[in-house]
């Protein structure tokens, strides 16, 4: 067993993936050729490297700090409005980016509610945007952290009368600090990487290299800076996968019940602290939530661009998708065997910017006359690629353990190929699979950046229409249009999390 | 002296009653299925749980509402009883000030009290650096220098070797004997129970029954319930 | 059966143009072919004329156009590219992708007169800070003072590098500033509320009230007040003088649809195409008019001095300007 050699799904998966990463990297190089230019690092790409680096590193410290006191907070306080308020910070991490910087332009744009408190186009705004997505996604791991504690340590502490500082220091911090370097690469890592953020409230002084890389081919096209440009994001990237871990991509934390874990009410002082982070984080992801759902309520008005926009982006999403997943599947089983390369491609998606597939893609195809159709099968190319690396991320775990515990006696059944897959493998695996294929759907219906890369006239999807919606001012066209991708976003995400699918 | 006075336990189904005392400087085993509520009892003790109906008073102080550490009571769990990251001497002067503020005094006393257990030389090492029955010392030190008269044992020692823990058992004799403690000790050995309480409170179907003297426990001259939990 | 025979031939009838109706495809910028650009009103008048279909594509702006062009080559779909101005002709020129429009340049009208053989201009009309009088009642009245300016008081600008108007802001800056320009940028960057890839978008941001400027044209008051009735916005006469756009249409030489596209290069300068422009692009008609310009183009700033590159100087600098652009204002 301990030689079992690759299938013909995974070498095709595998050739699959090499040929689209190089079909994308092989144009760019020649024309960087052809065009001359030189590859190198001169003052812009410096300047949009350490952008990056700042930006990312603040979203990220901003997101922890802020994450720390509150998740301590959420797990001192027995409430009701605990498990609401879990709910709610999941809902960022399922909203489309466009969204996001849709209802931030709501509340802070100079028209909008909260108008005149910060300039959102910069800096202010990006982080705003980065620190709404982040912010929760740290505050949830580090609760179900301090969750994890061993009963036996809080009470234990109970009994010893630590609390206040001494338990934070004897206690939750030591339980936290290891995490928080897995965290933080994590979120570093999807900060350097952003996009959508950067490239709407961004601009010429606020460049991040996903963007400045897009920029430089579709408005210098100058191949060469690109070039530079991907090579540092490919560097970074890949040092940053390094960093974080697989096992970070995802939240597979022990899930612990909550009642019993705290013996002893907070004093009066911690308690009003306490009341401030979570007023904080409800306040942080609540308010934009509310603001959406207020102004979208009022504007929704299914158009039949708005049908037609529905329609290709679930299109595009069921195939991409379906591709993800065939891909993930065929890797997924060869990573309980093998290690190296079967780790490495997968996470291609994610080390190679999108904005580099898409343009060497674009140039390749460039003399077909394929029209929408065409960009349309590039964008489910690609939006599988993204979601890849999530979706092997979903699915290896559950083959494995799988594999573990029934792989020998479906050998002796003479359990194979479709057989097996029908009457043991799917059965056991379709939670995950199901888990895996409802991310990958939702990534795909709320991505902007395929669209706005490989999209053509003609081609219009909820993102992209949104996107043009807010591009020209029509805010309550946009309102509605970005209440529908957030309805849809969210109920797949909590279709995605429920405890069927967990289980 | 510990008095469960009509005390209630009930949660999401689960049920225990007691109504009895605890004679002061007693050394009781707690025995009865697993499941039955062993643990629940010690933890009603300690504060860890509310309790639905009833009291619990230690020495003629009702104790509802009092914070596990404001009670008289030390507690040893099966597991977890040290914090991972600190080394043995630390874990143990916890046990006399949360902060870690320490007089001259105050750290001969936990040098005093890792002596006592045995682990002198072990003091600046991490309980991941120490074998499972040093791990359950620590806590018996910790429990030495906090000075509380109740000790409450909850199965510390089941996952020791035999010999192992018979040195356990009479370490945590000496020491009963020693600082005139009133000690409960849950296990599901009645070998351990003969060989150092004098009395057991048998638990099983939603109760605690009252502590019966070793001797008479063992003597088979029990009802169905014990003997079928005795297997005699 | 003769019903039905007739119904076919119906058919058939009103399927046959469609199939053997040409399209000719032309490369704009976005607005205009907005529904309330020129786009459809000019489709609509050519396909009078022409038994042809026309198809609009639309980039997000001018200088986008010209990357679309240098990445699609010889295969690009384009027969007609139409919104490159003078500052990028030259630049377009070396793609070698356009063929000589062969129109009659005579009766044109733009500043300076045309001899370019590939390019034809359509209109023109002189750059300008257009402000909002309602949040800013005295406007900067030269570059220098929006240079040195309050910056809690902010403009919006294009991006030189998609956009023509952005490229015409930053050779305006270039013109007036000189050697000096990249600290010029530096004390104009707190002033900059967004710089976005297009002009719609900025225009956009603008009449929604997030900046009380934003960088457009001249002729930009006389759509507010010939369509809205209002006087509310205006375009800042500068003392240094205004830079000029002159926009043009080339037509491409690998076309296999040449012939159709040299006859519409040849139609825009008729008042079928000229007559749309001042009320849908408000900017001023390369060429006659059948109506006279409407009565707001009379009270418009008239800029004291033109200031114009030569399509040569621009693009032998254009990237250095760039690239001295980015590095004054990036961070």
């Amino acid at each position: 067993m301990a030689t079992e050699t690759a299938t013909p799904a995974y070498r095709t998966a595998t050739a699959f993936i090499l040929i689209a990463v190089a079909a994308g990297l092989g144009p760019l190089l020649l024309f960087a050729i052809t065009q001359g230019g030189r590859i190198g690092l001169d003052a812009y790409v410096w300047r949009v490297l350490s952008f990056t680096l700042l930006q990312a590193s603040l979203s990220t410290v901003i997101s922890v700090a802020l994450a720390l006191p509150t998740a301590r907070a959420l797990v001192r306080h027995r409430s009701r409005a605990r498990p609401i308020l879990l709910s709610i910070l999941a809902v960022p991490q399922s909203l489309p980016a466009i969204v996001v910087v849709l209802m931030l332009v709501t509340l802070f744009g100079a028209s909008g509610l909260m108008g005149g408190l910060l300039n959102l186009y910069g800096l202010a705004g990006i982080l705003l945007a980065h620190v709404y997505f982040n912010m929760p996604l740290a505050l949830r791991v580090f609760t179900q952290t301090l969750q994890g504690i061993p009963p036996e340590n809080r009470r234990l502490a109970a009994q010893l009368g630590l609390h206040g500082w001494s338990l934070w220091r004897m206690v939750e911090w030591p339980a936290l600090r290891p995490v928080i370097p897995r965290i933080a690469a994590l979120i570093f890592l999807l900060c350097a990487g952003s996009f959508v953020v950067v490239l709407t409230l961004g601009g010429p002084a606020a460049t991040t290299l996903e963007v400045a890389i897009y920029q430089s081919l579709r408005m210098d096209f100058d191949v060469a800076r690109a070039l530079t440009l991907s090579l540092l994001q490919v560097t970074l990237c890949a040092v940053l996968v390094a960093l974080a871990g697989r096992s970070a991509w995802t939240e597979q934390l022990p899930r612990r019940r909550m009642d019993g874990d705290t013996y002893e009410a907070p004093g009066r002082a911690e308690r009003i602290f306490n009341a401030l982070c979570i007023l904080m984080a409800a306040l942080l992801v609540g308010g934009p939530l509310l603001a959406l759902l207020v102004e979208g309520i009022r504007h929704i008005s299914p158009g039949l661009l708005m049908l037609q926009a529905l329609m290709t982006s679930t299109a595009i999403a069921a195939l991409s998708t379906t591709l993800a997943l065939a891909l993930a599947w065929p890797i997924a089983w060869r990573q309980r065997r093998a290690r190296g390369l079967t780790t490495v491609t997968p996470l291609l998606g994610l080390i190679v910017p999108p904005a580099v597939l898409a343009m060497g893609w674009f140039i390749l195809v460039r003399g077909l006359d394929g029209g929408a159709l065409l960009a349309a099968v590039l964008i489910v190319i690609l939006n599988g690629l993204m979601a890849l690396p999530f979706a092997v991320n979903i699915v290896a775990p559950a083959v494995a353990s799988w594999s573990e515990r029934q792989e020998r006696l479906c050998a002796q059944l003479g359990l194979s190929g479709w057989p097996r897959f029908r009457i043991a493998e799917f059965p056991a695996l379709r939670g995950p699979l199901a888990q895996a294929g409802l991310y990958a759907f939702s990534l795909s219906l709320g991505d902007l950046s395929a669209v706005t890369l490989l999209g053509s006239q003609g081609l219009v999807t909820l993102p992209s229409l949104l996107h043009a919606q807010m591009g020209h001012y029509r805010s309550d066209d946009a309102m509605g249009t970005g209440l529908l991708l957030a309805i849809l976003c969210l109920g797949l995400g909590a279709l995605a999390n429920s405890k069927r699918l967990a289980s | 002296m510990i008095r469960l006075a009509q005390t209630v336990y009930d949660s999401e189904g689960f049920r225990l009653a007691a109504d009895f005392e605890i004679a002061r400087h007693s050394f009781s085993a707690v025995l009865g299925p697993s499941g039955a509520g062993k643990s629940t009892l010690l933890s009603l003790i300690a504060g860890f749980l509310p309790l639905t109906l009833g009291h619990v008073i230690i020495d003629g102080v009702e104790t509802d509402g009092v914070p596990p550490a404001a009670r008289p009571v030390s507690m040893i769990f099966q597991d977890h009883n040290a914090f991972a990251h600190l080394d043995s001497w630390t874990n143990v002067a916890l046990g006399i000030s949360p902060s870690l503020d320490l007089a001259e005094n105050d750290r001969a006393a936990v040098d005093e009290a890792l002596a006592r257990v045995g682990l002198s030389a072990l003091a600046r090492k991490r309980p991941g650096e120490m074998s499972g029955g040093e791990v359950q010392r620590i806590a018996l030190a910790r429990a030495l220098v906090r000075q509380k008269p109740i000790l409450l044992l909850d199965e510390p020692f089941a996952a020791l070797d035999p010999g192992l823990r018979q040195q356990m058992l009479a370490l945590v004799n000496e020491l009963h004997q020693e600082r005139r403690l009133t000690t409960l000790m849950v296990t599901h050995e009645p070998k351990d129970a003969r060989a150092v309480a004098d009395q057991v409170i048998f638990i099983d179907g939603g109760e605690a029954r009252p502590p019966a003297p070793t001797g008479r426990f063992f003597s088979g001259k029990q009802d169905k319930a014990v003997s079928r939990y005795l297997g005699t | 059966m003769k019903k039905l025979l007739a119904t076919f031939a119906c058919l058939a009838a009103l399927a046959a143009p469609a199939a053997a109706q040409t399209t000719l495809t032309i490369y704009t910028y976005e607005s205009f072919v907005s529904e309330w650009g020129p786009g459809p009103a000019i489709k609509a008048n050519f396909e009078k004329v022409c038994a042809c279909t026309v198809e609009w594509v639309a980039v997000t702006d001018g200088v986008a156009m010209l990357n679309r062009l240098k990445i699609e080559g010889t295969a690009t779909k384009a027969d007609i590219v139409l919104g490159l101005d003078t500052n990028i002709t030259e630049e377009a020129r070396e793609l070698k992708l356009f063929a000589p429009h062969g129109a009659d340049t005579s009766k044109l009208k733009v500043p300076g007169g045309w001899s370019d053989a590939d390019f034809l201009p359509y209109d023109y009309g002189h750059f300008a800070v257009v402000y909002d009088t309602e949040k800013m009642p005295v406007p900067p009245k030269s570059l220098d003072e929006l240079v040195n300016g309050d910056p809690a008081q902010k403009i919006i600008l294009e991006d030189p590098r998609s956009s023509t108007p952005g490229l015409g802001f930053l050779l305006w800056m270039k013109a007036v500033y000189g050697d000096k320009t990249a600290d010029a940028w530096k004390k104009l960057k707190p002033r900059i509320l967004t710089t976005t890839p297009g002009w719609s978008e900025a225009y956009g941001l603008f009449t929604k009230g997030e900046a009380p400027m934003v960088f457009s044209y001249v002729t930009s008051p006389a759509y507010h007040i010939e369509a809205d009735k209002t006087e509310r916005y205006q375009a800042a006469s500068f003392t240094e003088g205004h830079y000029l756009q002159i926009e043009v249409a080339g037509a491409i030489a690998a076309s296999p649809e040449l012939d159709l596209a040299r006859s519409f290069l040849a139609f825009m300068l008729t008042p079928g195409f000229q007559d749309t422009i001042p009320t849908t692009n408000w900017m001023i008609p390369a060429a006659e008019t059948a109506a006279p310009l409407p009565a707001a183009f009379g009270r418009l700033v008239t800029p004291s001095k033109t200031l114009l590159f030569t399509p040569t100087e621009v693009n032998t600098n254009r990237r250095a300007w760039i690239d001295e652009w980015l590095n004054a204002v990036g961070n």
